[in-house]
């Protein structure tokens, strides 16, 4: 009796719904009749049967909602499928990316990779390690670094507290423009005026210079972002003591904000260390140990990455020797990545301090 | 300041309150009252000395510093254009035929031939490809992070993708070739079989190092940054006008369409061409994954043609002080390409100043 009561009462005020579970159901049910599919036509491709149970999936869950919802709620889980569907699509990519270099890599990184060079093996030989690789991109990012920290902290200083009228708009507007210079164009104007005009060699030094002109904008915005966060009252209660305006952004404002310039300055630093292009116009390349970066060739490690490829002739032995290389890149810029946030949240400026 | 601020400190109290009417002013503009004006002096010239905010010797040389680093910013900026424009120009100069046509690159024969036109044209449609799948799906992921996900899960995955977006590009570009184009091959059958009527989606059987398959790889590249600008912009989608229309019926897909989406629509263009500029200018993915060559091919899964950044990076290595020119001049037109596409997406996102794409 009360069973017949109920259901009409239910759908004059709401209508039919579908129960929770129907989008898993739908879900399960395209995956398998896209393997189905691909199983009987036999295709072998992943992103086959993938894109089919995708399409499958809302076009289902359409005709389903349609049938019992109305076209109103069938639009809505369309919507909501798709939304799914593009978060998969874009996950599966990224996570067999780092799934990839992590079970390739693993395989030739041992402690003898890390401390040998390639000095006396060819490239299609097995053997041989990533230490001159190493060597080269720390001293390369180092100097890079120790240029455009100053320059750039100086000037989101300027910026900041001190910038009014054109000079000040014109900076902030080629700061933004700089961001986007792609960085083979970057290492095609330091060959220009470093190498072709004033007739320097490559070295290492040569490829900081770019990477500095990669590195200084990145370095002004998130410092300028952070001395904008520095509390007013701070500033104030400074220059009210008589203390000059240099001293005040040296010691009250700068020290309020390091943690954030910091960790601006790891994002920074490990956005360059994946560089590949400039260095490899710029540093050209050698498979020994070149501790000097301001003079001879020197190696990188994302450009040992792409020789390893390019000049690999399809030998095994290169390929490992690039995960493995990839891996120790990928590894050290997630670090710096993961360091950087870490400092930011761990110091936050405070107001009120 | 120093001078100004001594007299002050003896004053009374009352005089100390009337000076705090200004606290926003004292920062860089002192008001002129507290100071009794010099006769010898205008007031507008005290305002001047005023804004430079430089009374001692520390201050100026700190001023000039800082100031100094950022006219030294602008000197890089166009040192780079006129540096690479001078090379150019030798490298114009001395070409037989048309830059912007010529479909070949021989810049070292006897008489130097070489043009942008293939480069052109890889690069456009390469970064065409990569934004027609892009933009979408990223829009997805922003959205399923903003309004469909778990909170528990669109934390940590905003997470995530931040660090995806710090993957070195040569590390894409080795999974590109290694990894991605062999499971591709599938997928070109498909589009071959269905539409390789169209000429568009002709497949001859190569391998699958094209155009095709460098648009997919810059477009899985570029999904972090779209993502999560556009992220931060539907995250600031009013929640007044969406509970609004929650509380007139609205299904969650209407609350988007109706007031996330019009909103996020200045941020969404800006991040795609954000995302764009990085396509245009990539250079270590392509060259790893296309095998290039200089011709225009209407099909865009056969092998073939290339983009400006992956033409320098492969050719730079052969290239003798002509080569290098000539590699130069198509790298500015590089230059000036990005330059507009960014200059125009960054004054889209400052006219809503409220999300300045800072960190992208």
């Amino acid at each position: 009796m009360s069973q017949i009561t109920d259901a009409p009462r239910r759908s004059s005020l709401q209508g039919a719904t579908l129960p929770k579970w129907t989008p898993w159901a739908i879900a399960a049910g395209s995956v398998a009749l896209g393997l189905g599919i691909s199983a009987a036509a036999g295709l072998d491709s992943k992103i086959q049967w993938g894109l089919m149970a995708a399409v499958f999936f809302v076009i289902a869950s359409y005709g389903v909602a349609a049938r019992v919802e109305g076209p109103r709620q069938a639009k809505d889980r369309v919507a909501t499928s798709l939304v799914w569907v593009a978060f998969l699509l874009a996950v599966v990519p990224l996570v067999s990316l780092i799934w990839v270099t992590v079970k390739r890599g693993v395989k030739v990184l041992d402690g003898y990779f890390l401390t040998h060079s390639m000095g006396l093996i060819t490239d299609t030989e097995p053997g041989g390690g990533i230490y001159h690789a190493i060597l080269g991109t720390l001293e390369q990012v180092a100097i890079a670094t120790v240029i455009s920290v100053p320059i750039g902290v100086l000037t989101a200083i300027y910026l900041v507290e001190y910038g009014r009228g054109r000079l000040a708009k014109a900076v902030t507007f080629f700061v933004d423009v700089m961001t986007g210079i792609p960085s083979i164009v970057a290492g095609l104007f330091v060959l220009s005026f470093w190498i072709i005009i004033l007739d320097m060699g490559y070295s290492g030094f040569a490829g900081s210079m770019a990477l500095t002109i990669l590195m200084l904008p990145v370095i002004v915005r998130s410092t300028e972002e952070m001395l904008k966060l520095v509390p007013n009252e701070l500033r104030e209660a400074s220059l009210a003591l008589g203390v000059p305006k240099w001293r005040t952004i040296m010691k009250v404002v700068l020290p309020t904000s390091i943690g954030g310039i910091t960790t601006g300055v790891m994002l920074a630093i490990a956005r360059i260390t994946g560089e590949t292009a400039p260095v490899l116009l710029l540093v050209w390349g050698s498979s020994f140990i070149n501790t000097n970066p301001f003079e001879d060739p020197q190696a990188s490690l994302p450009m040992y990455i792409y020789l390893q490829y390019a000049n690999s002739g399809g030998s095994g032995a290169a390929y490992d020797r690039a995960w493995a290389a990839a891996l120790t890149l990928i590894a050290f810029v997630m670090i710096l990545n993961l360091a950087a946030r870490g400092i930011a949240r761990w110091k936050a400026p405070k107001t009120g301090r | 300041m120093h001078r100004r601020l001594e007299p002050h400190a003896a004053c009374g109290s009352a005089d100390r309150r009337t000076s705090w009417t200004y606290p926003r002013k004292l920062l860089t503009l002192p008001p002129p009252p507290l100071r009794p004006p010099t006769p010898t002096r205008s007031p507008d010239a005290d305002q001047k000395r005023a804004a430079r905010g430089a009374t001692r010797p520390g201050d100026r040389v700190f001023l000039g510093l800082s100031r100094g680093s950022g006219i030294f910013l602008l000197v890089i900026m166009a040192a780079i254009a006129v540096f690479l424009t001078y090379r150019s120009v030798i490298a114009i100069s001395k070409d037989e035929s048309n830059f912007l046509t010529t479909l070949e690159w021989n810049p070292t024969a006897a008489e130097p031939s070489f043009g942008i036109a293939v480069l052109v044209y890889g690069t456009i449609v390469s970064s065409i490809i990569a934004m027609v799948i892009a933009v979408p799906i990223a829009v997805g992921i922003a959205l399923f992070i903003t309004h469909y996900a778990p909170r528990k899960l669109g934390g940590p995955l905003s997470y995530v993708i931040d660090l995806l977006a710090a993957v070195p590009s040569i590390v894409y570009g080795l999974w590109g070739a290694l990894v991605l184009a062999p499971q591709l091959i599938g997928l070109y059958g498909w589009l071959d079989d269905y539409f390789g009527w169209t000429g568009i989606l002709d497949w001859q059987g190569g391998a699958p190092r094209s155009l095709f398959t460098v648009g997919v790889l810059l477009a899985i590249m570029i999904l972090p940054i779209i993502t999560s600008v556009s992220r931060e912009v539907f995250r600031q989608a009013p929640q007044m006008h969406q509970e609004a229309a929650l509380a007139l019926g609205a299904t969650r897909w209407e609350v988007i369409r109706m007031s996330v989406l019009p909103f996020g629509r200045s941020g969404v263009i800006s991040a795609s061409m954000l995302g764009l500029g990085r396509a245009l200018g990539e250079t270590m993915a392509v060259a790893t994954v296309l095998s290039p060559s200089f011709e225009i091919n209407a099909s865009l899964l056969d092998p073939g043609g290339g983009t400006f950044a992956q033409n320098i990076a492969s050719k730079f290595s052969e290239a003798s002080e002509m080569g290098r020119d000539a590699l130069i001049a198509s790298g500015l037109v590089l230059f000036v390409i990005t330059l507009l596409v960014n200059g125009a997406a960054r004054m889209i996102i400052a006219r809503r100043a409220e999300y300045s794409g800072a960190n992208a």
